[in-house]
């Protein structure tokens, strides 16, 4: 597939930037964290989100939803990045589909994918158990009993942990890893959020015992770690587009700063020692274009996906998002320090994005190990 | 099956029976590179009968229209023609500076006897141009370019010396920028000619290179006779001419940061010489370092391919090809001291089979001018700077 947008493409990009960069610009995040909501996102901004659309991008047109892609739900993204709009895109829209359309049962897919596509069912994956990301060390076990299972462990940074009606929790049993779809309310399930630094949250959620039916079970018994990588890669792609919509945006405000900010009664974007290193950064954020829309584009063509392609997209992602918001702050000087000042938000944002699902050093060793070596 | 499709098996056909068996491995040295040219001596019956057969078809230039030697091909059938040729590892029938970089200017500005004079023997490989645009006293600032051309009514009489002219002792032809107007402001006085280096008042001297090598020479014109109808373009308008000409040349040097096809990647020539752990490569540190250049190197083959995309939907990326010089010279840097890196102390071996005469430490010296020629990384930063991110000065 060309590594451009079609038409279709091109549109949902132009309405995604109008709504957003309308309803919820940088100054709606300051209002979430000023006025300490909760749920770290404006559930009144995601009914109007759902009204568009979004979270049935994903979702087959069987169940309600507008098949529409992964590149399509990444275009989405990318303006979020933009914006720094936090809503559960990313956990629901993306991730939580991905994992029902791949793995779900019918049944499953009944109950879940209509309530996805609407808006109004929320699904956090809980995989973490440690500060750093190493997915295939689970220690939370799921025993079987003679109804179902049992379950029990402690998962940590669950992206949207705080608002999820429904857990993806992976387990150990007898003979592998299992995925499981836990109910947020169920009896043993205790979920303790907190606040990130860049005003979202996530939570701690521990599971004591917590009975499930074999109905639950999500994907294969013993088999949940393909699955598990494939709904990681799928969510590394997603925060890989959303890096790329924080690093173009954080790189454009600099530019225009350079031109405006006057000091020895230049503009200093006349500074040829700012210059190289903006030019520099020109080049690494085209990169990441054609990563981007390359990832993308090989989730719909590939079901298996391409571990190997994934990875190095987050890790250049999160490289270069890293050099541009940094360099955003030490080239706005002083003032790029100040709360008042929107640039900041960005470095944030981009901190916890680089961390999600695996920080540039994990990728770089994911990469290298799927090329042998 | 599509016409592509149908295009696809013709020319995989065709280059079966007709793409000599020989011919389908990378260069093992510079000599086998084939350049053309007036004193052309092919090292196999397969060399020359591959070059022929190339030319016969008009692929030695498959874009270029019919009448002037090429096939006419669109540029989806091009990209396929490309990839064939790529998946049999097929060498270049020619290399060729006529191609890559004359051609181009000559198509845009060059007028109906121009074209019809050089386009088809260069498409042929009859003819070996050089380069003169780099004197001794005009390198990053190459406008400030002093090579006299004194106006005798029919033709220019040259003077001066340009420098780092690659392989400029078995030229044929060269293409020059001459200062013709010594009034003008210095990007509004330049013309750019072309003249047989036959002609008298022409000598060329070898350049020694810190790799030992002598690619390069200085070129000096002595009351060197150029006729008037050698100018592409309007005289004194040769400093558009060149410029359209440097995209071109950046864009092939750009291209020099993916590696060759049929060359081994770099991690599998450091697994093969350091070694490894439970399949983790032996030296961690080297892993990680090898790790972002092979990430880099898909990131740039990639955006290569997008910028191709979307000049066929219809957008351009602009003042790019200084951002792919920059970044593919760059690059191709990185490689070198990778290899050099992985291959420790053998790469250090300047003489004898072993070492193949110093291949390694050789293509390492000669890449250290990869982010100076066709003008260095800083320039490029410089443009993009300007022309793309529109900051000031």
């Amino acid at each position: 597939m060309a590594l451009v947008l079609n038409e279709e493409q091109i549109m949902l990009k132009d309405s995604a930037k109008d709504f957003l960069q309308g309803r919820a610009p940088i100054s709606h995040l300051r209002a979430l964290r000023d006025n300490a909501n909760a749920d770290g996102f404006s559930r009144e901004l995601w009914s109007e989100m759902a009204e568009m659309g979004w979270p049935a991008i994903l979702v087959p047109e069987q169940h309600g939803g507008l098949e529409y892609g992964y590149t399509g739900i990444g275009i989405v993204l990318e303006e979020c990045g933009r914006t720094l709009t936090p809503s559960p895109l990313l956990a629901t829209a993306m991730m939580g589909a991905a994992a029902i359309v791949k793995a779900g049962s019918a049944g499953q897919c009944e109950d879940i994918l209509p309530g996805i596509a609407s808006g109004e069912r929320l699904l956090a994956l809980a995989c973490d158990e440690s500060s750093r990301h190493s997915p295939h060390k689970v220690a939370a076990e799921a025993v079987e009993t003679g109804a179902g299972y049992r379950i029990s462990g402690s998962k940590v940074s669950v992206v949207d942990g705080h608002i999820a009606d429904t857990f993806i929790v992976s387990t150990k049993t007898s003979n592998g890893v299992s995925l499981f779809l836990v109910p947020a309310d169920a009896s043993g399930v205790t979920v303790k959020p907190y606040r990130v630094l860049d005003t979202h949250y996530a939570a701690n959620v521990s599971f004591d015992k917590v009975e499930v039916s074999k109905q639950d079970l999500l994907g294969p018994l013993d088999g949940g770690l393909t699955v598990l990588d494939y709904i990681l890669d799928v969510g590394r792609v997603g925060v890989s587009a959303e890096l790329l919509g924080v690093a173009q945006e954080a790189f454009e405000r600099t530019i225009e700063y350079l031109k405006e900010r006057k000091q020895f009664g230049v503009p200093i974007g006349s500074f040829q020692a700012l210059q190289h290193r903006a030019a520099h950064l020109f080049g690494e954020i085209e990169m990441c274009k054609s990563l981007v829309i390359k990832a993308l584009h090989t989730l719909d063509e590939q079901a298996d996906g391409d571990a190997e392609l994934v990875s190095l997209t987050k890790a250049k992602l999160g490289e270069t998002a890293h050099l541009a918001t940094t360099e955003a702050i030490q080239m706005h000087g002083g003032i790029g320090m100040t709360d008042e000042f929107d640039i900041g938000f960005f470095l944030k944002r981009c901190e916890i994005l680089e961390n999600l699902f695996g920080d540039n050093y994990f990728h770089l060793g994911r990469f290298a190990r799927q090329r042998n070596y | 099956m599509t016409n592509t499709d149908s295009f696809r098996q013709a020319t995989r056909d065709w280059l079966e029976s007709n793409c000599p068996e020989s011919m389908r491995h990378p260069y093992r040295n510079e000599a086998d590179a084939c350049w053309g040219g007036r004193n052309c001596k092919f090292q196999s019956e397969d060399q020359k009968n591959w070059l022929e057969r190339m030319v016969a078809k008009g692929w030695t230039v498959p874009t270029w229209p019919v009448e002037y030697g090429g096939a006419g091909l669109d540029s989806e059938q091009a990209k396929i023609l490309k990839e064939e040729l790529r998946r049999i590892k097929a060498r270049p029938p020619i290399e060729s500076f006529g191609i890559s970089m004359l051609g181009p200017p000559l198509l845009k500005f060059g007028s109906e006897e121009l074209k019809q004079q050089h386009l088809p023997p260069i498409a042929r490989g009859e003819i070996r141009w050089a380069q003169g645009y780099s004197e001794p006293n005009a390198g990053s600032d190459l406008a400030s370019l002093q090579m006299r051309a004194d106006d005798m009514g029919d033709h220019f009489i040259v003077n001066g010396s340009k420098i780092w002219t690659s392989y400029g002792e078995l030229g044929d032809w060269m293409f020059c920028l001459v200062r013709t107007d010594f009034q003008a402001k210095k990007h509004e006085g330049i013309s750019f000619v072309m003249f047989d280096m036959a002609t008298e008042g022409v000598s060329t001297r070898p350049i020694k290179l810190i790799s030992g090598k002598s690619p390069f020479t200085e070129t000096f014109l002595e009351n060197v006779r150029v006729e008037k109808n050698q100018v592409i373009g309007k005289i004194n308008d040769g400093w558009t001419i060149a410029k359209y000409l440097l995209t071109h040349e950046r864009e092939m040097i750009g291209g020099s940061g993916i590696s060759a096809s049929g060359s081994l990647p770099v991690s599998q020539v450091a697994t093969n010489v350091v070694g490894t752990d439970n399949g983790i490569l032996s030296d961690p540190m080297l892993r990680t370092d090898i790790a972002r250049f092979e990430i880099d190197e898909r990131a740039l083959a990639l955006t290569i391919e997008r910028a191709r995309d979307e000049v066929k939907a219809g957008v351009s990326l602009g003042a790019v090809a200084s951002m792919f010089k920059y970044y593919g010279t760059e690059l191709n840097k990185r490689r070198y001291e990778l290899l050099m890196s992985i291959s420790g102390q053998d790469a250090l071996v300047w003489e004898g089979a072993a070492s193949r005469d110093g291949y390694l430490p050789k293509q390492w010296l000669r890449t250290k001018g990869n982010s100076i020629e066709g003008g260095t990384s800083e320039i490029q930063l410089n443009i993009v700077a300007k022309r793309v991110l529109g900051l000031p000065g």
